[in-house]
């Protein structure tokens, strides 16, 4: 604790005065479930990306072709630096493609960003 | 509506017009020409936005009148456009105060420079829609600045005051600003009220340094875990004491622009007095009137009317009755159940005992739901500060109560 | 110096607005003053009060007027010695009557040395506003007996207050009020009769 700021080395009032620090906060540390795409299932209807609060479902420009021969341009992936594993991907998608794996996973499935 | 009359038509010469103190505190609010103004009506608060709403619908202020629907959501808007970047006034007394307690915290903790008046008015139950200071004094751990003035003058001048140094890059905090309801919120009484421009160029509207601005994005109202969030409260305490200083400047600077100043506190006879009585709002207009008769019949009183209460001026207080061995101390409020039940006196007590000094101070509280306080008992407050020197009573007197 | 001045009337005559325009009056005249009411649970008819302070001194106490030098009685239901308490031994009763000041000396009991000042101000209104607002009629009948203001900064006052036609009309009121009222001193002889 004694190398955090003192009292007056701090904007005040507990403003934060620059924009996007959340970003240097990993709020995936949290997760006790890791979210993990199936790419053969899924059918890119983007409601995971949609529903996700913490925009960590990530859509990529990536092409993927299914056992079933499919071929999609997009993929999509989650960022677990901030995911923290609330499930609700998994609960909205519509086609089960996603599943919630406890952590830690010994041998990650999915993809990472 | 009040009686107002033509400004003084720069010759130079000052022309009083005749106001009430709720009338006067618009009247700042429209000199220091704020931007957005919040809030919801109370007796007896309701002629300051009234009166403002009339500035503005005669084309005098350019504002953004918000109405709300509570006090809580008056306080909160305020503090939202302050944060905007605008200068913000509210105005409320009574149970408005008390719903706005939970933000009178997010406003002070949020460091949010909103200026607020307040016609000070008891607290239910049972109903009373006359003064006391129940309410100022419920929010007296809020982190606001607190001034209590004594006259309409005072409060316009304290109000463009106020603004000054809560709008202060190395304060920032919200600013309240107390006065007697009725006893002066109604009270007719001259005022000299002065040019936006000379108001604008002491009180100039300076830039909130953390204003919400899309092209320069900040967070406020954020959750601080047990690593941070007492840092910034401490922060609030030392805040405070630059606070102090900068009122003591403003005020002194207000004197060299206006020719009106008034010091942290005010002290009559005190030099020489053999006891003190410590008063505020109106009951030290009145004391301050009737201190000379008590000195004709060979009383030896001073009177110390405090103005500035958060920060309380410690030093200036403690120089101020360094001489004296008995301070009688009115309170208009109660702390129920408290050692001392008037909460002034308490901290004046606790100030002697930190200090070492063996003061007696001598509690009474008065004037509860605007009992009746006349000339006579104004004089008895200076006897019983004199008989106290000798026996002084142990429990707070109720002053005035029937029992 | 100081004068103290004590109202009473009745809620909607427009007591409290009196005592501010004599303490307006008394601001533009270049001295310092106060007005304020007694508030209570505010409602028409109900017996009001309301003071005036008016002195050379910027401190003026802000408490109940005890001890008046000028008693205002706006309503003639109101004439009764219970309103009379504290008034100084030279002062002055101004009241809304159409009594003899003899007459109302007696009813209120009025000591010798007393100045009076009488007005049928109901009777007035009602000639001038249509209507029985009778705070403007006693602001010329106040002034009139007592002087205490002048009359050109009492009907600026009211134009200040009242701006336009109403305005105008008191005025009128006013300087009709000014005219009419009839003052005179409580002698000893008039009470023993």
């Amino acid at each position: 604790m004694s190398d955090l700021p003192k009292y007056n080395e701090l904007p005040p009032g507990g403003i934060i005065p620059e924009p996007a620090t959340s970003l240097k906060y990993y709020t995936g540390d949290w997760r006790v479930e890791r979210p993990v795409i199936d790419q053969d299932k899924c059918v890119r209807c983007r409601l995971c990306w949609v529903y996700c609060p913490d925009n960590a479902i990530r859509e990529v420009d990536e092409e993927y072709t299914t056992s079933k021969g499919k071929t999609y341009k997009i993929k999509y992936i989650v960022n677990y630096d901030y995911c923290k594993g609330c499930g609700i991907c998994a609960q909205e998608c519509p086609v089960n493609a996603i599943k919630m794996i406890p952590e830690p996973v010994e041998e990650p499935g999915g993809e990472e960003e | 509506m009040t009686l107002a009359v033509e400004e003084a038509s720069g010759k130079g010469l000052k022309r009083p017009r005749p106001m009430s103190t709720n009338s006067a505190i618009a009247t700042a609010a429209r000199d220091l020409d704020v931007d957005v103004v919040s809030a919801y009506p109370i007796t007896p608060q309701t002629t300051v936005v009234e009166k403002i709403a009339e500035y503005i619908a005669n084309g005098e202020l350019d504002a953004e009148m918000i109405h709300v629907e509570s006090e809580h959501s008056a306080l909160s808007a305020a503090i939202g456009a302050a944060a905007a970047g605008a200068r913000s006034f509210t105005a409320t007394a009574s149970q408005g105060l008390a719903l706005m307690h939970e933000i009178l915290h997010i406003a002070s903790g949020g460091r949010v420079p909103v200026v607020m008046s307040v016609a000070t008015r008891a607290l239910s139950a049972p109903i009373s829609i006359w003064n006391d200071h129940s309410d100022v004094m419920n929010a007296r751990d809020s982190g606001w600045i607190i001034a209590f003035v004594s006259s309409a003058q005072e409060a316009y001048d304290t109000v463009i005051q106020a603004f000054k140094v809560a709008e202060d890059p190395e304060v920032l905090l919200p600013f309240m600003v107390a006065y007697d309801g009725y006893l002066m919120s109604h009270t007719m009484e001259p005022v000299v009220t002065e040019d936006r421009e000379t108001v604008l160029s002491y009180a100039p509207k300076r830039d909130y340094p953390y204003k919400l601005d899309p092209k320069k994005p900040v967070t406020i109202g954020t959750i601080t875990d047990p690593n941070w969030y007492y840092e910034f409260k401490y922060q609030q305490v030392e805040t405070m004491k630059v606070a102090l200083e900068k009122f003591r400047r403003a005020d002194e600077e207000f004197g060299k622009v206006f020719g009106r100043n008034y010091g942290l506190l005010e002290c009559i006879h005190c030099e020489d007095a053999d006891a003190i009585v410590v008063a505020t709002t109106s009951y030290a207009t009145t004391l301050k009137y009737l201190i000379n008769t008590a000195r004709e019949k060979g009383m030896k009183v001073g009177l110390l009317r405090l103005r500035l209460y958060r920060p309380f001026p410690v030093e200036d207080f403690l120089k101020a009755t360094s001489g004296v061995d008995t301070l009688l101390v009115i309170d208009r409020a109660i702390s129920y159940g408290a050692p001392v039940q008037g909460p002034l006196a308490t901290e004046i007590n606790s100030l002697f005992h930190s200090r070492g000094i063996d003061t007696k101070v001598v509690s009474v509280v008065a004037g509860i739901g605007q009992r009746a306080f006349k000339d006579d008992d104004a004089m008895n407050m200076f006897k019983l500060a004199l008989e106290s020197r000798k026996a002084a009573p142990e429990e707070t007197i109720f002053y005035g109560v029937r029992k | 110096m100081m004068i103290e001045i004590r109202w009473h009337g009745r809620g909607g005559q427009g007591a409290v607005t009196a005592s501010e325009a004599v303490s307006a009056a008394a601001i533009l005249d270049g001295k310092y003053a106060l007005a304020f009411p007694e508030f209570g649970a505010e409602r028409r008819g109900a017996p009001v009060r309301a003071y005036t302070r008016i002195s050379d001194n910027p401190v003026i106490p802000r408490t109940p007027v005890t001890t008046p030098d000028i008693l205002v009685i706006l309503d003639p239901s109101l004439l009764h010695p219970e309103y009379t308490y504290g008034l100084k031994p030279n002062g002055t009763v101004v009241v809304n009557a159409k009594l003899p000041p003899e007459k109302i000396a007696k009813i209120l009991k009025l000591k010798p040395g007393v100045k009076i000042g009488v007005i049928d101000a109901t009777g007035l209104a009602m000639e001038v506003l249509k209507r029985p607002i009778v705070n403007t009629a006693m602001l010329g009948a106040l002034v009139k007996a007592t002087g205490v203001v002048s009359l050109e900064n009492t009907e600026k006052a009211i134009l200040n207050k009242f701006p336009g036609k109403i305005g105008e009309l008191n005025v009128e009121l006013i300087r009709r009020a000014y005219k009419e009222t009839v003052v005179s001193e409580i002698k000893e002889e008039v009470l023993a009769q």
